[in-house]
């Protein structure tokens, strides 16, 4: 870290998320944090000792399921309310192919990005995915009240493909934080539901003159 | 002497020492073909283990209660199979529970640790007080053993009597047989008894009567001596060749481990990312194009 600020002042700040979509996605991130963890605790023995922040082993295997629940709705309303937006457009094949650019933090190379560049698309629709796949398998294995809707055999293939579904949710889940490390100023999107001026002209250039109203990107 | 901990040879979700000295291996033969039905062995097991299933109802069949529960650990499972090669009607009645298996689905399953046992007797046992009531153990099972309780929301099946074994006593159900279809001593002894059995219907016309002692989960310690071991699946679907389902291997096996290695190396890759290139900041003449944009919007 160098002495100086590395951060330079805003010269205005442009709102990214409504305070309803910052709520939306605390409760969402919240159920996610707790779903990764009461999981992993009955995933893995050496972590079951995660058990004892829900009040213990039987405790935890009582309130996952809820948690998913709750998860499962906090994201359907984060899909309704994104998808527009995360559809995909013809600079997104651009910026995947140059992922070495982008990962260097040499985003200028690049066509203008929109709203979402196709990294941020791709959490969005691997995550939309993948919470299909474990409320079904989750459900499938909820054997508290939905035990005689399926056979052992069909509970065997739900209880490993909704491990393994957690463990790449799990891992999208890091590169979502981790780009938002990263990418300094992001976290304020998410935090105060707005933006500096310079971040919109770094990160997402076109939306930044769509949103002020100056003329679109070409 | 009770059994202890000293005695554990598998422990769920964690590792147990080896024990210095190990007890004989113990089994309990089931011989179906001197078995007469009468459920003794049921009401035994209830009176000993203290379980109170409810009445149930009758439904035109000698089986009852109808399945397993978490009140119910053995029960007398009844066949009317038509014998194809002698054109007989044959009842086959099997005492179903849980076989006490050398390498237990259940306890590779359990994600609790200490939740499911195994004695170096061979004694596969449901540790209550651990149990978190997630039935993996039912996932885990080759024999659809285990019952969840909607009472406490935990796991239950046959102990083999462990606390009347422990003190050298035979198991409620051998002991209530009054045919001694139901016999219980070493696993040695008992394969011993079954070669005897065996031999004697052998003699008797059922040629392929033999020992159901399944390989596929390392040999069991219950045991049958069916009349026809050729085809345990016509004794109310008792698998011909049981073992723990692949899925269910793949699942604590190879995906517990890649499972971590990957979340930890996907956190591992975002720290050397961050070290290598620093953060991705955003500059003052990002802030001053931004400022000059909207001045002309």
């Amino acid at each position: 870290m160098s002495n100086a600020d590395p951060t330079p002042e805003a010269s205005y700040r442009v709102t990214r998320y409504t305070t309803a979509a910052r709520l939306n996605h605390l409760v969402t991130a919240g159920s996610l944090v707790l779903l990764a963890v009461s999981g992993m605790a009955l995933f893995h023995p050496s972590l079951f000792f995660l058990t004892g922040l829900f009040g213990g082993g039987a405790m935890a295997r009582e309130i996952h399921p809820w948690i998913g629940v709750v998860l499962f709705f906090g994201f359907f309303g984060l899909f309704f309310r994104f998808w527009r937006a995360n559809l995909p457009e013809r600079g997104d094949g651009e910026w995947l192919r140059n992922g070495g650019a982008v990962l260097g933090g040499h985003e200028e190379k690049l066509t203008e990005i929109g709203r979402y560049n196709a990294g941020q698309k791709l959490v969005f629709w691997s995550m939309s995915l993948l919470i299909v796949v474990l409320i079904v398998s989750g459900l499938t294995i909820w054997d508290e009240y939905f035990a005689a809707w399926t056979s052992i055999p069909t509970k065997r293939i739900a209880v490993l493909v909704h491990a393994v579904a957690a463990i790449v949710a799990i891992c999208v889940w890091i590169i979502h934080l981790y780009a938002a490390i990263w990418v300094r100023g992001t976290m304020d999107a998410m935090t105060k539901g707005s933006v500096t001026g310079g971040w919109a002209w770094r990160h997402h250039r076109r939306w930044l003159r769509e949103t002020i109203g100056g003329k679109s990107a070409g | 002497m009770a059994l202890t901990s000293a005695d554990l040879i598998r422990r769920s979700a964690s590792s147990v020492p080896p024990p210095a000295a190990k007890l004989p291996e113990v089994a309990k033969l089931i011989d179906v073909s001197k078995c007469i039905g009468c459920k003794a062995c049921q009401s035994a097991c209830i009176e000993w283990n203290d379980l109170k299933p409810t009445v149930g109802e009758n439904v035109g069949s000698y089986q009852n209660p109808h399945d397993l529960s978490p009140d119910t650990w053995t029960l007398m499972r009844f066949t009317e199979w038509d014998n194809p090669k002698s054109g007989d009607l044959e009842w086959l009645i099997r005492k179903d529970g849980c076989m006490h298996c050398s390498d237990p689905g259940c306890l590779k399953a359990c994600p609790a640790p200490g939740a499911i046992v195994q004695y170096s007797n061979g004694i596969v046992d449901f540790v209550h007080e651990n149990c978190i009531g997630c039935g993996y153990c039912v996932k885990g099972c080759p024999f659809d053993i285990p019952r969840i309780s909607k009472v406490d929301e935990k796991a239950y099946k046959c102990t083999l009597c462990s606390d009347r074994v422990s003190n050298g006593q035979g198991p409620a159900c051998a002991k209530a047989c009054p045919t001694q279809a139901i016999v219980f001593g070493t696993k040695e002894e008992m394969k011993k008894h079954a070669d005897k059995r065996i031999a004697d219907l052998k003699s008797r016309g059922f040629a392929e009567a033999g020992l159901y002692d399944p390989a596929g989960v390392g040999g069991t310690h219950v045991m049958y001596v069916l009349h026809h071991a050729d085809r345990p699946e016509i004794y109310a679907g008792l698998p011909k060749n049981p073992a723990i389902s692949a899925v269910v291997e793949l699942w604590k096996g190879a995906t517990k481990y890649a499972g971590l290695a990957v979340v930890g190396l996907a956190a591992a890759a975002g720290f050397v990312h961050h070290i290598v290139n620093g953060a991705n900041r955003v500059t003052r003449e990002d802030e001053a194009n931004a400022a000059k944009l909207k001045e002309k919007a």
